[in-house]
């Protein structure tokens, strides 16, 4: 049917199958092949081209400058040399190093657990409430997550401030003595709880809402025969409900884990890592070493690594979103 | 007994409601009562949840100090582009993977997923080199570029998505009246389009209004070229320890992101959650 409209048609300037989502064979016509093969390729070329010159390009050259000798004098003069591994090397010999990895895991842990679980806890909640609680809670939820990620943190800040601080005031008035004053900055515990503290609390509304909707899919019928045979909500909740949501759950989980280096923003806004270094997460320090020290080489290894812990996490996100919907096809 | 019953076992579940509904909204709050509330109360002994009395003092401090309406306009300039730049691009490759078969479209479709989770954190070093050889260090078109990059996969993916909603059959039709396949899809495709231009760019413009990362290393010395998180995030460097005036500059930062997520509201919290935004 289209085949022959499209031949009685004056000429389609962008010559291509009628679009159909399913396969139609037979809609083809030989004679505008050639256009076919051009204009979807005209039409992605300056998608393609700003990916190959504003991502891969970048990407590689990363990978160039950690196998180079690079430092200030070549960035200002050029001819850095090829030094092989000799970056990663250091790096990986290197106590702090591991130390910042070490921290990083610490970081993305705490912070995933805490996320995972509160937006579960406040998906199921959500669930259960009547209809103006239920507006009402995703409307603060939306709210938090529309918060901007430097105004968050300078209220975080704000809130936290040693003399004027509200939270000083509060456990001050609770009886708390010890924090009259109390420079949670200073501490490195402290600066790392508010740290998590910031991103859980900017986190969870996207997971909480995510899971909220996948939650809003799983029959209801399924509750009611498991309640008749007599399963506990813990039961109900291990055994049905979250079977059901669990490719959303473990979605919204390595995205989670992936966005954990999002966290760059609100720490060097707010500690640049310190005091000390106990905030120094992977993607702090590869740009500490490049930018205030003007170890490029080194930086670059260390953003590498990065990448590459990363795509572990990354890839098991695509086969689950894959799986999810079939979204290439 | 019978009717109260039920009201006490809601009991935790609504006080977990309503402890939620806090912990969401104190901090949004604490930023917009702080910035009305003047300075002596702000560093007083015992603050007040709620402000006793009211000002603009802070506001005008913020609005007044040097360079905000430059840095204003150098924010919406940056965001305006970004955005108008992947919408456009966007808009012909989501056509073509939408309306069109040809060989790499799955391929063409995967490079866009990938490039929506691209590390940019890690990029950082990489794309300061490449600036600064290319004499592009401390300029606005590099921003615009940067973030148009950032925002471009997910305008295609959204875009994409919308175009597949629109039945092909009206823009044949209107081919065999005459129209030409571009014609048709601009007369016909292109106004039905226009909700799904207008949210996808909404977040386009949120995640670039918001970026402060390659703001913050891309322009270094060209003071003038700095954008409003940059500005932000040094406001108590040059305000001290003026708490109200930073939160009203905070205030004032956040106020269209978080009207436009509440206009948007009910597309949040349906369909692009499952899209892997992060506001």
């Amino acid at each position: 049917m289209p085949a022959v409209r499209e031949q009685t048609a004056p000429r389609p300037p962008l010559g291509t199958d009628p679009p159909r989502r399913s396969p139609a064979p037979g809609t083809s016509s030989p004679s505008k092949s050639s256009g076919r093969t051009v204009w979807p390729y005209l039409l992605i070329a300056p998608a393609v081209l700003g990916t190959l010159y504003l991502l891969v390009y970048p990407l590689i050259r990363a990978v160039v400058i950690s196998l180079q000798d690079f430092g200030l004098r070549q960035l200002i003069l050029g001819h850095a040399k090829f030094v092989g591994f000799k970056n990663y090397g250091t790096l990986l010999g290197d106590g702090h190093f591991w130390e910042v990895v070490r921290r990083t895991f610490l970081f993305m842990a705490i912070n995933v657990v805490l996320i995972m679980t509160l937006s579960t806890l406040v998906a199921l909640m959500v669930e259960r409430l009547g209809r103006f609680g239920r507006t009402t809670v995703l409307s603060a939820l939306v709210l938090t997550w529309a918060m901007p990620v430097i105004s968050a943190t300078t209220v975080f800040q704000w809130l936290f401030h040693s003399e004027f601080g509200i939270v000083n005031e509060v456990l001050t008035g609770l009886g708390f003595e010890s924090f009259d004053r109390y420079p949670w900055f200073a501490h490195g515990p402290a600066a790392f709880a508010i740290v998590v503290a910031l991103v859980v609390w900017q986190s969870v509304p996207f997971a909480a809402i995510t899971l909220y909707s996948a939650l809003t899919t799983v029959p209801v019928e399924l509750y009611e025969s498991a309640r008749i045979d007599g399963a506990s909500g813990p039961r109900i909740f291990r055994s049905v409900t979250f079977p059901m949501i669990r490719p959303i759950f473990l979605l919204v989980f390595s995205l989670e884990v992936i966005w954990t280096f999002k966290a760059f923003v609100q720490i060097w806004v707010m500690t640049n890592g310190g005091p000390g270094d106990a905030t120094t997460i992977l993607p702090v320090y590869a740009v500490q070493t490049a930018l205030s020290h003007q170890r490029y080489d080194l930086g670059s290894a260390a953003s590498m690594v990065t990448v590459v812990l990363m795509s572990g996490v990354l890839v098991f996100y695509f086969r689950q979103m894959f799986r999810q919907e079939d979204e290439l096809a | 007994m019978s009717t109260t019953r039920p009201r006490i076992r809601r009991l935790p579940l609504n006080a977990a409601a309503v402890l939620t509904v806090l912990v969401c909204l104190f901090p949004v709050y604490w930023m917009v009562a702080t910035a009305f509330t003047p300075t002596r109360d702000i560093q007083s002994d015992n603050p007040r949840i709620i402000p006793g009395s009211w000002t603009l003092d802070h506001f005008r401090t913020a609005v007044g100090a040097t360079g905000f309406g430059l840095f204003w306009r150098n924010s919406v300039l940056v965001t305006l582009s970004a955005v108008l730049l992947a919408l456009v691009i966007a808009l012909g490759s989501a056509y073509a993977v939408a309306r069109m078969r040809w060989k790499g479209r799955r391929q063409f479709m995967l490079m866009v997923f990938i490039a929506q989770m691209a590390p940019w954190e890690s990029l950082i070093i990489p794309v300061y080199i490449i600036s600064r050889d290319t004499d592009m260090l401390d300029r606005l078109p590099t921003l615009t570029l940067v973030y148009f990059m950032m925002t471009l996969p997910f305008t295609i993916i959204v875009l994409r998505g919308f175009i597949g909603t629109i039945p092909p059959e009206l823009e044949e039709s209107a081919q065999v009246d005459g129209c030409t396949r571009f014609g048709a899809f601009r007369r016909i495709a292109f106004p039905l389009l226009a909700p799904g231009l207008m949210a996808t760019s909404l977040f386009g413009y949120i995640t670039a209004w918001n970026e402060f990362t390659y703001a913050n290393f891309l322009i270094i010395k060209q003071q003038d070229h700095r954008t409003l998180p940059v500005w932000l995030s040094s406001f108590q460097n040059v305000f001290g320890t003026d708490w109200g005036a930073t939160m009203a500059a905070s205030t004032l930062f956040a106020a269209p992101a978080l009207v436009i997520f509440l206009l948007l509201q009910r597309h949040v919290t349906s369909g692009f959650a499952a899209g892997a935004v992060k506001g």
